[in-house]
């Protein structure tokens, strides 16, 4: 006898515990397998870029913080490099340092969130999550420390950043360091080698290299594919120059390898905090800047590598107090443009585990 | 002579013999309810807290000493609830499902061993009992996910037939195990054959009884009726109130009623040096229920095929193995010393068990579409 049988849609998000944000994932599927999937955009769409339209070039600075609320000071120096490059603007040096080791802690922040919310879905009863909580708890106190804020720190200034770090901070971020390496050895020891992890992870969603570069990925989902680019080496900007890091690649560019290089680079940013310290000079943390910006016309185009990727800003001036155009090039969205391709003809369970391993904020899909 | 037919036989002093039988069977079920209910609750209350443990919190602690009127709270919260059909929902099935989920659990009770003799109905065929009833709730599982009318809900319910059906075949060959070691089907005359616990005799079985066990009542890592990640609450999507407590507590009662029949079949029961037989029961079951959380807050979740295959390409013939193996010991070397045995079954079950580590890999599994 045949059974009559018809796709089935179903509708993850908009809202879902695994979405990450507000986002909708069209489902077609048979039985358990994904036969499509359609991503469905815009539900936190704020009209940022138009916002930035109206405001000051220092006022932007806070807009940037709502794009990526799990990575906030790396998109306020994305932003500010933009407007540095946009007016020729010096930055002194221990600004530049500062600016490193707040990127790197921000990079640290925003990875033990991934890892934690990236096995929540791959079935974890939370444990995970927690105790990246509890490490990015740590993390987020130094930043309470440096710029009074928790969520929307809004640090970062063109010129440098709003002020010197207080005195008890380097202290603090030391034992932080010290303490680091042995958390992430522990996390390794529980996940990395987890049966049922490797399981679920390995040789799931392959992004292929030449796929992964034509679907312009960045960052680690890239990394993992085994291309070997990142800004901070291909096209050093701050003081990356001057510090001794590696760039760790994956082989295959499945699931697990995106988690792998993610870990890694935990390690390589607490390498990089380490020599900041050290060499973490005494000066100024702010360039003389006019209170109203006007920067020549011309345009600008300012790139780092963020957490989740190549995040740049490319800005538009036309000599007044505010940007022309202001446009945002979000890792996060042009990462998740792969999402289709790698999800269909695996479990839905899978395409949810994959969606994760983009690490995507809808923040700064949707802007 | 068991506790429920002295109790029975001191009635009918008193009593006509059908009034005693009804007297004595009214009392025998309140018992078994009042101690299936409190354990319920204590094990959710253990759960939350323990669960808290693992995960660097402290769990609920506001509601009372160490929050132990937190469930009180929750229950009042719960019972002021909105009763939700959905519209489409077929409402007969919806309002049945729970009802079907919970009750086997408790139904499980009545051939337990709690203590030496007491037993409810001492079965001659208890383990057959226990294999069937326990069957029965993935049809209220199923059910629910049929009757709620809504998507998440019916990949569950599909779901939890997948697992029922292959999980059932390697738990009852792990069974059989038993029952040839001990020679007989009830759970009663199992506990007071065992010299040592049967764990020792049968790791093997033991081994699959546990992990297929833990697949029936849908504990992590095999929670894929309710996992959150994809089908966000499965087949209790739809349910709210006093509906959705009585799945809340089916889940429990099953974990409740999974640790004793671990303990009575594999962990030797009641017995026990030193402290009351009822005393080392509770003791067990709890050891058991903790391997339980410790899993569920530890390892993350299968996949749907992965989890089939676990069963059909790693439990099943281990389960085999493991049968015939145990038939041949009995059979050939009846007089064989149970140490002797312990050992060659503890061998034969490492080496089973590296094998088809090293043989069998879960992972991959793309489809062409």
């Amino acid at each position: 006898m045949m059974l009559r049988t018809e796709p089935f849609v179903v509708n993850i998000g908009p809202q879902h515990p695994s979405s990450h944000g507000l986002f909708r994932l069209r489902v077609t599927l048979d039985g358990e397998v994904v036969k499509d999937l359609e991503l469905v955009l815009g539900y936190l769409h704020r009209g940022i870029e138009k916002l930035a339209e109206g405001r000051t070039y220092t006022q932007n600075i806070t807009l940037t913080d709502r794009l990526d609320y799990l990575a906030q000071m790396t998109n306020n120096w994305a932003y500010v490099i933009a407007v540095e490059k946009l007016a020729g603007i010096k930055v002194p040096e221990r600004a530049e340092y500062l600016r490193v080791i707040i990127g790197e802690m921000m990079r640290l922040s925003s990875h033990l969130c991934f890892i934690g919310f990236f096995l929540n879905e791959l079935g974890a009863y939370f444990t995970p999550l927690f105790y990246m909580f509890r490490d990015r708890e740590k993390i987020i106190d130094l930043f309470d420390m440096v710029c009074g804020q928790r969520l929307n720190y809004n640090y970062m200034r063109v010129g440098g950043v709003s002020h010197d770090i207080p005195e008890e901070f380097v202290p603090a971020l030391k034992r932080l360091l010290d303490e680091m390496p042995r958390l992430i050895d522990e996390y390794e020891q529980l996940l990395s080698g987890n049966e049922i992890l490797l399981a679920r992870t390995k040789k799931v969603g392959i992004l292929t290299k030449e796929k992964a570069i034509n679907c312009s990925a960045s960052g680690p989902v890239l990394r993992a594919s085994g291309v070997k680019w990142d800004i901070r080496k291909v096209d050093p900007y701050s003081v990356y120059d001057r510090f001794d890091f590696e760039i760790p690649v994956g082989s295959v560019g499945d699931v697990y390898d995106r988690y792998w290089v993610r870990v890694q680079e935990m390690r390589q940013s607490v390498r990089i905090l380490k020599q900041a310290l050290e060499q973490l000079p005494k000066g100024e943390t702010k360039a003389e800047v006019p209170f109203l910006l006007r920067p020549p016309v011309g345009d600008a185009y300012g790139r780092i590598e963020g957490p989740k990727g190549e995040l740049g800003f490319y800005l538009v001036s036309d000599n007044s107090i505010a940007p022309y155009r202001w446009h945002v090039r979000p890792p996060a969205l042009l990462n998740l443009t792969a999402l289709r391709e790698l999800a269909i003809g695996w479990k839905l369970a899978d395409a949810i585990v994959i969606f994760g391993s983009l690490d995507t904020i809808l923040g700064e899909v949707d802007r | 002579m068991t506790v429920m037919e002295q109790f029975r036989n001191w009635l009918a002093g008193a009593m006509p013999d059908w009034a005693a039988y009804i007297l004595a069977f009214i009392v025998g079920v309140v018992a078994i309810l009042i101690f299936a209910l409190v354990m319920i609750i204590v094990f959710v209350y253990i759960e939350r807290r323990v669960v808290g443990r693992f995960q660097v919190r402290l769990g609920p602690n506001r509601c009372g000493p160490e929050g132990i009127f937190q469930l009180i709270a929750d229950a009042i919260k719960v019972f002021g609830k909105e009763d939700i059909v959905p519209s489409k929902g077929d409402f007969w099935v919806h309002f049945l499902a729970p009802i079907v989920t919970f009750v086997p659990a408790l139904m499980i009770f009545a051939v337990v061993p709690f203590h030496r003799g007491a037993v409810f109905t001492d079965l001659d065929v208890g383990i057959l009992y226990v294999v069937a009833i326990s069957s029965i709730s993935v049809v209220g599982i199923f059910m629910a996910g049929w009757g709620s009318n809504n998507k998440y809900s019916l990949i569950a319910a599909l779901r939890a037939v997948a697992q029922a059906v292959s999980y059932e075949l390697p738990v009852v060959l792990s069974v059989v195990g038993v029952i040839l070691l001990t020679g007989t089907l009830s759970l009663n005359k199992i506990v007071e054959v065992q010299t040592i616990p049967l764990f020792l005799l049968t790791p093997l079985g033991f081994l699959i009884f546990f992990l297929g066990t833990m697949a029936e009542i849908n504990r992590s890592p095999f929670d894929l009726l309710e996992a959150e990640s994809e089908i966000v609450a499965g087949y209790q999507m739809e349910y709210s109130g006093m509906k959705w407590v009585l799945f809340y507590m089916g889940e429990y009662g099953h974990a409740l009623a999974a640790s004793s029949i671990i303990t009575t079949l594999f962990l030797s029961g009641w017995k026990g040096p030193l402290l009351p037989p009822f005393l080392w029961f509770l003791i067990k079951v709890l050891i058991v229920f903790f391997i339980f959380m410790w899993a569920r807050a530890t390892v993350p979740r299968l996949r749907v095929d992965q989890l089939t295959a676990f069963a059909w390409k790693c439990l099943l013939p281990m389960a085999l193995i493991n049968l015939v193996l145990i038939a041949a010991e009995v059979i050939w070397f009846p007089e064989m010393l149970p140490w002797m045995m312990v050992v060659v079954n503890f061998a034969v079950a490492g080496v089973l068990i590296l094998l088809w580590s090293r043989l069998f890999a879960l992972g991959g599994g793309r489809v062409e579409v």
